[in-house]
């Protein structure tokens, strides 16, 4: 056996077995982890963009404002699961993220490929929601679907910018707190994060419009209200655009040096 | 002769208590390892170690002597304060990678990819190696069998028992073909019967050829399959040599008296 082939491998092949393994490991759960990240948005879908509108207690404009921020959130909630779940998993009591951490590939990519991983995830949660909201909602004044190239491009953005939250959050909240965690940030974050109102819709509350512009929900919501549905009130796409841009690399590198820690002791 | 690993003044300290918690015993009998630090903990004190090519180099020492902090230094995944060490010739600081590239590591505590099974653990982690899928899934039967578990291929790790998941991590380790084995204290937890059967594979992979470096705090284990010892406590190398020269060096001919006498108290 000794006089056998040893492979040498480029780190981007290494790369590219890492995501062959997730997309394995995802497509096997990929019913479990919907159910799990769109349960709450579609339960919104229905109350928020369905009944009430019936009922006569919303306008049916709200259904336009109200389904770009639920594309939002659903890809943040699955972005942010399918990487910070895992992670605490991986680095915790199993320590199972130990095979891949002795591939010989540098650290850092190991990271990267988890932010990978957890942005093509939170894309599929925002593709599912898109028609079934569409179906329960009904007509949605104003939707169109003509910028599809930047609402994926929105979309992506702000998938990779919620991957990167769920690395750090996974790689730097001890597993026993991540439940607290999640309640403490997560809440507030969906709530304040202009999903289910316009950004505009703030001016009744001055320091609340300016304090949710730490959320990155804010961003996503209003540039996906931006490209689904311009005729909407919404947040300049180039101010969205650059301030993701920069959370995405300020989270990204926070969470690969959080990774690095746990990885390398 | 050449060497496959050497260390020098490898030094550890780690600011908050040593990752892998000392199984039982207190740290020391005779000494405390914190420094002067308060919470820091010095795992290696400039230890300085040649493994040759092609040996089975055992690593004999207590609960918290530095034994996984050393394999996790040479293995990439603890970093050192201080010192060097490189292994089939390349620097674990500074070429990582390269290190990763040439050696299979069977941990203390199985620790397989549970979202996996069995031949899917093997075949990916092949992968991670760019061997290609054909390649990797015969290695992967071939080794099964021989380890005994080609019964469990299909079978999620959760339904292996603590011996089988012990050898799909062996498995693991050698699906690459690696020039040098780590195993970190392998038959803590196992039944007699599988201990003896690991010993049989163990000796077979040197038989072929390979580096082996195996740390154990059993006496019986470095005996019967080191080429030579290292006896290490309290982050220090206190004797190198073969068994045999080990033992002659008490009345008893024993390596337990041979590392009280060193130490001062005993193995365990």
């Amino acid at each position: 056996m000794n006089e056998r082939t040893t492979y040498r491998v480029a780190p981007a092949k290494v790369f590219l077995a890492l995501l062959s393994r997730d997309a394995r490991v995802t497509r096997r759960e990929l019913p479990f982890f919907l159910i799990r990240t769109l349960m709450q948005p579609l339960m919104f879908i229905i109350v928020f963009g369905s009944l009430l509108p019936k009922m006569g207690f919303m306008g049916a404009q709200y259904k336009a404002v109200l389904l770009p921020g639920i594309l939002g959130v659903s890809l943040a909630l699955s972005a942010i699961q399918s990487v910070a779940l895992p992670m605490t998993m991986d680095f915790g009591w199993t320590n199972e993220i130990e095979d891949r951490l002795l591939a010989p590939i540098p650290i850092p990519l190991i990271a990267i490929e988890k932010v990978v991983v957890g942005t093509i995830q939170g894309l599929i949660a925002g593709l599912c929601v898109l028609p079934i909201a569409r179906l329960i909602m009904g007509p949605i004044p104003g939707l169109t679907l003509a910028h599809l190239g930047e609402t994926v491009f929105i979309a992506l953005l702000g998938s990779a910018t919620f991957s990167a939250i769920g690395l750090f959050m996974g790689t730097a909240i001890k597993p026993q707190q991540i439940g607290f965690m999640f309640s403490l940030i997560i809440a507030p974050m969906l709530f304040f994060g202009c999903a289910y109102y316009p950004w505009k819709g703030l001016d009744v509350v001055p320091a609340l419009k300016y304090a949710v512009l730490i959320n990155p929900l804010v961003y996503v919501a209003e540039g996906l209200r931006g490209v689904l549905n311009p005729s909407s009130p919404h947040m300049n796409l180039g101010v969205v655009v650059a301030v993701l841009t920069a959370m995405l690399i300020v989270v990204g590198w926070l969470g690969v040096r959080s990774f690095l820690k746990r990885a390398v002791k | 002769m050449l060497n496959a690993i050497e260390t020098h003044e490898l030094r550890k300290v780690y600011t908050s208590p040593a990752p892998k918690p000392m199984r039982g015993a207190p740290p020391s009998a005779n000494g405390d390892p914190r420094g002067p630090g308060g919470g820091d903990v010095v795992a290696l004190d400039s230890l300085e170690l040649a493994v040759h090519e092609g040996e089975f180099f055992g690593m004999i020492g207590p609960n918290g002597a530095g034994k996984t902090t050393t394999i996790g230094i040479l293995t990439t995944r603890v970093r050192p304060t201080a010192g060097n060490a490189t292994v089939a010739g390349a620097d674990v600081r500074t070429n990582a990678v390269e290190v990763r590239q040439r050696i299979g590591v069977v941990p203390q505590r199985p620790n397989p990819d549970r979202s996996l099974n069995a031949l899917e653990n093997l075949v990916f982690h092949a992968a991670y190696f760019g061997i290609p899928k054909k390649v990797a899934t015969e290695r992967a039967h071939e080794l099964l069998q021989k380890l005994e578990i080609a019964s469990k291929a299909e079978a999620k790790v959760d339904e292996m028992s603590g011996g089988q998941q012990q050898r799909l991590m062996i498995a693991r380790a050698l699906i690459h073909e690696p020039q040098i084995l780590f195993l970190d204290e392998p038959t803590v937890g196992l039944d007699p019967s599988a201990r003896q059967s690991l010993w049989a594979i163990l000796r077979d992979l040197h038989a072929q050829g390979r580096t082996i470096v195996m740390t154990t705090h059993y006496m019986e284990e470095a005996d019967r399959l080191s080429d030579r010892i290292a006896l290490i406590d309290r982050g220090k190398l206190l004797a190198l040599d073969t068994p045999a020269a080990l033992k002659a060096r008490t009345p008893d001919g024993s390596l337990e008296t041979f590392f009280m006498s060193l130490a001062g108290h005993k193995l365990d």
